[in-house]
């Protein structure tokens, strides 16, 4: 009996493998890794997708006044109204009044890159070349003391930079009122 | 004046706009029985005029809106108006918006989809590709997972499209996910998708694999018509049930990962901060969920008499298998009719038949899905949750309606 079922799994695999040839249509036109450079801009906590370049906090505190501290604040404090503040909140994630910054809420160092580098500056998204990217990530790691001022940022790292907040974020519980599950005449 | 009495002066124009009562307001001369109204004594409008049709003009009220102001005005969302709203489907023009950096404009010829990572062919898609592939039609709900967010802490909104208006139900036409992955070849180790759109934020997202092959669509068309610039035009991911934010617009680049990317989308936003400190992660199905939308701040009872309470339920987990109405504050509760077609990932239409004889209540649905889970009372999703959660609110909503009929919100 054992021995019929394992055979039938195994036809079935044939069977969708078959299935998943013949469907193939041949549409689209092959992605070569020239054309795919262009757009390939995600960056992950491993690293990986990090590009090649580096910054200083000195040269990130240039960069942060003129681009960032309009709408973010001077030193990332004192946000303009409806704008993320992105310093501090250290300690206050338990509380009934949170305040959720870069420096006290954000997982991954390389999710400042990846985010600074497609999204922002707001009035010129995805405009700032490698080497700046890496200074302001490098300023924003810094006034959160998470850094020193003579840190120097590069793919290396980056990498290795560990955030407060690291082992912040759990799996999601959901659903979690266990006492409201449906318990008598629910379809 | 007192702020209700001018509250239920407001409804009775709103009324009037709708056209839905005659003696809510003065007929024009002549246009009520016995008399014969003079539009049938002329030729009406020709065809054509205009080409695109629109809706009535007395329908003018019935818009988007915002639900404050904010710091920008691409950086921003605004809600549907759910509180005049008939059925389960939304038209394209009042589906709510959530855009991080505005509407991109995208010719459709200049428009390109590239699949590529941990994959045996990478492809570049043209949309004139895109719909010659087999395609596939479903009618599903999308929500903000922020919908209803500001009842975590008792919003103050007394209107339905403020508080539940992150919600919008349409029929969507495009590809199954999996067609196009299957032309692509997933390698052994595919585990995560990434989704990143064509927007000045170029919106990133990680979608698990199984959610992927399960019955995500690449859509192009939204209630027959292609996709409205707002919803994402030329081309969007569509996640039934998930949370809307993971239904990425203007959708250009899939890569095909072993992990997830652990986005600023998916890390310092739409994550769920509980009372510990903690927050979940990757929570992405919405939560089986009801309101009431008629009566409703802006549309309620006038006078004692008949009327029908009606609202919407739905599930990102499966189908509602029912929905239960209370008049007194959840004391005893109702089972209210379901509007067929009940179909998974969708808005259902629930009402229920009511005699009110003028007195004071408190209206609320809970609504049930068919994996059993029932909507929480506000108090036992905080209990689990506290209140710093910016995502995921699914209790049940109170309205309380005053014996002069203005309703207000019950959490106020």
């Amino acid at each position: 009996m054992r021995a019929l079922s394992a055979s039938i799994v195994a036809l079935l695999f044939v069977a969708s493998s078959a299935l998943a040839q013949q469907a193939r249509l041949d549409l689209g036109t092959p992605a070569t890794p020239e054309r795919i450079r262009g757009w390939d801009i995600d960056v992950r906590p491993d690293g990986a997708g990090l590009p090649p370049g580096k910054g200083t906090v000195e040269q990130g505190e240039k960069i942060y006044a003129e681009q960032c501290a309009a709408c973010h604040g001077d030193k990332g404090q004192n946000p303009a109204k409806g704008f993320d503040r992105l310093v501090g909140g250290k300690g206050t994630l338990a509380t009934p009044k949170p305040v959720q910054t870069v420096g006290s809420y954000w997982p991954y160092a390389t999710t400042i890159f990846d985010y600074v580098n497609r999204a922002m500056p707001f009035t010129a998204p995805n405009s700032l070349t490698a080497d700046e990217v890496y200074s302001v990530v490098a300023y924003l790691l810094y006034v959160n003391d998470i850094v020193p001022r003579q840190a120097i940022m590069d793919a290396q790292e980056l990498q290795k930079v560990k955030m407060p907040n690291a082992d912040g974020f759990i799996a999601d519980g959901r659903p979690d009122t266990e006492g409201l599950k449906c318990k008598a005449d629910c379809k | 004046m007192s702020v209700s009495r001018r509250r239920i002066l407001a409804s009775g124009a709103a009324i009037a706009i709708g056209g839905l009562s005659t003696n809510s307001r003065e007929a024009r001369a002549g246009t009520v029985p016995p008399d014969v109204p003079e539009w049938m004594h002329e030729q009406g409008r020709p065809i054509l005029s205009p080409a695109y049709g629109l809706p009535s003009k007395f329908e003018k009220d019935v818009v988007r809106r915002i639900r404050e102001p904010r710091a920008t005005d691409t950086e921003a969302f605004s809600v549907t108006p759910l509180q005049d709203l008939h059925g389960i489907i939304t038209p394209s023009g009042l589906v709510f918006e959530r855009h991080h950096a505005g509407v991109p404009e995208i010719a459709p010829d200049q428009h390109r989809l590239l699949v590529h990572g941990l994959v045996d062919r990478p492809l570049i898609l043209t949309m004139d590709d895109l719909l010659r592939f087999p395609a596939v039609t479903r009618i599903h709900f999308l929500e903000c997972s922020g919908n209803s967010s500001t009842e975590w802490r008792k919003s103050g909104y007394h209107s339905v499209q403020r508080t539940h208006g992150l919600l919008s139900c349409c029929e969507w036409t495009g590809v199954p996910l999996s067609t196009i992955l299957g032309e692509v070849g997933l390698k052994s180790d595919a585990r995560w998708i990434l989704a990143e759109g064509a927007d000045a934020a170029a919106m990133t997202r990680s979608v698990p694999i199984e959610k992927a092959l399960d019955d995500a669509m690449i859509v192009y068309a939204q209630n027959g018509e292609m996709l409205r610039p707002e919803q994402g035009y030329p081309v969007r991911l569509f996640l039934p049930g998930f949370e809307g934010n993971m239904s990425v617009k203007w959708l250009r680049r899939l890569k095909i990962g072993d992990r997830p990317w652990h986005t600023r989308e998916e890390t310092a936003r739409y994550t769920n901060l509980l009372a510990n400190g903690k927050a979940y992660q990757f929570a992405f199905e919405m939560d089986v969920k009801s309101v009431v939308t008629f009566p409703n701040a802006d549309r309620s009872f006038k006078a004692p008499g008949f009327y029908e309470i009606s609202g919407i339920a739905w599930s990102g987990r499966g189908h509602v298998t029912r929905v239960d109405v209370s008049v007194d504050g959840g004391a005893t509760w109702r089972r209210a009719t379901l509007q067929e077609p009940v179909l998974d990932k969708c808005l259902t239409r629930f009402r229920l038949p009511f005699n009110w004889q003028g007195q004071p209540l408190e209206i609320q649905s809970r609504a049930y899905d068919d994996k059993g889970w029932m909507q929480p009372t506000r108090s036992s999703l905080i209990a689990a949750r506290g209140t710093n959660p910016r995502y995921h609110f699914n209790a049940i909503q109170g309205w309380k309606v005053a014996a002069d009929g203005v309703v207000t919100n019950a959490s106020t």
